[in-house]
């Protein structure tokens, strides 16, 4: 579904603020995979994401999603074969406008947009179905201003909208790390019905590696830039923290120095 | 000082049809300040533009439709202008604004062939007139005419920005990152945005030079800050009751006439017009800073929240 080929990605390249944020990266995903991928700060788990989505080109590499090379379409080219959800719950919803409307402007993604009504009577009953399976009483405030709701229902509601037309590809971008414990456990359910429900191929970010053993069928560590582990089957379902701390200063030789990741275990 | 209450009753229906013209302009401003959240400086260009194309036209016989249509698309190529500058060129959104307005200058120069044309109202049929403000006959009435324009300009916004076009509009003024993950090339609403925006504040201009009966370089001087009184007087007025778009749409107009019966009443106690724009701009920067200041300085922390937790 996902083949990314020796991607590689410098940020300002010849200045002293050079960062080689992806380096020589290669990553395939099988229909139905459910990716989480983990890593310090600046591992480049996110620098990834973003290579997928084409928030900017990668300097190397190719990446084709579902057999179609998107190396060079523009970001909102791609998007119509991709889904997301971003870290910071303002990112994913139109503040001001309401949320049958963004559920609107979601279900016309990957589509031209023309002088056709921005959202027909028939559409509104569908998202009141659809806002149920949230179970946060959003589907009677279909009106309401996105602006009103809380970071754990924007963060809802924008799964629900990357779901929506059935992506190819579902990026998670540390979709829960701005919520607090209970509201993070509340949309990690939310993410998992979703998944399940259409089989989306996903990639998920997450700084806490509980919910990195806990869900997918796979799981990748990435460390500088690179891939240092990668784990699927059964060996991924009988995984602990321990094993992946020690994984980490096996592969690494250094210990996991990151006080999120490890705190939140 | 001897006022004449009745001197300043007469001239209000003036400053409403000068109101009503300007608020079509500060609908155009509404469009990319409020909506696409860019002030654009080129509508001081493009507002004489309008004027210096529909003065030409109409001189040189074309029908008054003819010329208000040419000058509509003449403000859409300024816009166009401005939006190439800013998406295709990555200048920031203001100073392609301030380039456009600046080029503008010259073009409008080489429209109107001089600095000042005027449009004889007797020999040419022009569609209002500050000598039909008080005109019996309804369809030739020049508040009127004004009205009915702006009320089908209001329901023609409204449709377009409820048509899926017109929402990735929005949503880009909203949320850039968002729109284009929903695949909406942000770069072409945002051309698009400025288009609309400076097509109306054209259509405007070419509304004003046949009000006053003459077109010039400098008409459009500092209607950027009109326009934004407009909005902010608007907005501050009527924001309450007000929620559906089209009636925000038509309290920016509204805010546009209470600038001109201002106006008429500074001219009336005899105070220093020259000195208006000064107070607009005063009263402009005041309406601004109040959203800041109020989260600043006058917010409340509220019982064991966050900022209560700072202190």
């Amino acid at each position: 579904m996902l083949e990314i080929k020796n991607i590689s990605k410098t940020f300002n390249p010849g200045t002293l603020n050079e960062k080689c944020a992806l380096n020589n990266v290669s990553l395939t995903l099988e229909d139905g995979d459910f990716v989480t991928v983990i890593g310090g700060n600046g591992a480049g788990k996110s620098t990834l994401l973003n290579a997928v989505a084409g928030t900017w080109y990668v300097d190397e590499g190719s990446i084709s999603v579902d057999g179609i090379n998107v190396t060079k379409l523009s970001e909102h080219k791609r998007a119509k074969y991709l889904g997301r959800v971003f870290q910071d719950p303002m990112t994913g919803t139109a503040a001001t406008m309401g949320i049958e409307e963004n559920l609107a402007l979601a279900k016309r993604r990957g589509k031209l947009r023309t002088l056709a009504r921005g959202i027909h009577h028939k559409e509104r009953a569908e998202y009141h179905e659809l806002l149920k399976i949230l179970d946060l009483g959003l589907e009677n405030r279909l009106t309401s201003k996105v602006g009103l709701l809380s970071g754990g229902q924007r963060q809802a509601l924008t799964l629900l909208m990357a779901s929506l037309k059935k992506p190819k590809l579902l990026l998670l971008d540390e979709h829960t790390a701005a919520l607090d414990p209970k509201t993070a456990a509340k949309v990690l359910e939310i993410t998992q019905t979703l998944v399940e429900r259409d089989n989306l191929t996903t990639l998920m970010i997450t700084h806490n590696m509980r919910d990195a053993i806990h869900y997918g069928n796979r799981l990748i560590m990435m460390m500088n830039g690179n891939i240092i582990f990668d784990i699927k089957g059964e060996e991924k379902k009988n995984l602990t923290v321990e094993d992946l701390l020690h994984k980490f200063q096996l592969v690494s030789g250094e210990q996991f120095a990151d006080d999120k990741a490890l705190l939140s275990k | 000082m001897n006022l004449d209450i009745f001197v300043l009753f007469n001239s209000m229906p003036g400053a409403v049809a000068q109101g009503l013209i300007w608020g079509i302009m500060a609908i155009g401003v509404y469009i990319t300040y409020k909506i696409l959240d860019v002030a654009d400086l080129t509508v001081d260009g493009s507002l004489a533009t309008g004027g210096a194309v529909c003065v030409v036209m109409i001189t040189n016989g074309y029908d008054v439709w003819i010329a208000l249509l040419a000058a509509t698309i003449a403000g859409m190529l300024a816009g166009f202008a401005t939006g190439i500058l800013h998406t295709f060129m990555g200048i920031p959104a203001i100073l392609a604004g301030i380039l456009t307005q600046i080029s503008l200058y010259s073009v409008n120069l080489v429209i109107m062939g001089k600095s000042n044309l005027p449009l004889n109202t007797n020999i040419y049929k022009v569609l209002v007139s500050l000598r039909n403000i008080k005109e019996s006959i309804l369809t030739k009435n020049t508040l009127f005419v004004l009205a009915i324009i702006t009320v089908v300009l209001i329901a023609i916004l409204y449709w377009f920005f409820g048509t899926e076009l017109g929402c990735s509009l929005r949503a880009t003024g909203c949320n850039p990152n968002m729109s284009r993950a929903q695949g909406i090339n942000t770069n072409f609403t945002k051309v698009l945005g400025l288009m609309l925006s400076n097509a109306l504040v054209a259509f405007s201009g070419a509304l004003l030079v046949q009000y006053q009966g003459f077109s010039d370089v400098n008409m459009g001087r500092g209607a950027i800050v009109i326009g934004l009184a407009a909005v902010v007087i608007g907005e501050a007025i009527f924001s309450r009751i007000f929620r559906n778009f089209a009636l925000q749409l038509l309290a920016t107009v509204f805010g546009s006439i209470i600038y001109y019966a201002v106006f008429q009443v500074v001219t009336w106690l005899r105070l220093d017009t020259d000195l208006f724009k000064l107070f607009t701009a005063i009263i402009v920067a005041l309406f601004l800073a109040f959203p800041y200041w109020k989260g600043k300085y006058f917010s409340k922390p509220k019982k064991g929240g966050k900022a209560h937790a700072r202190n």
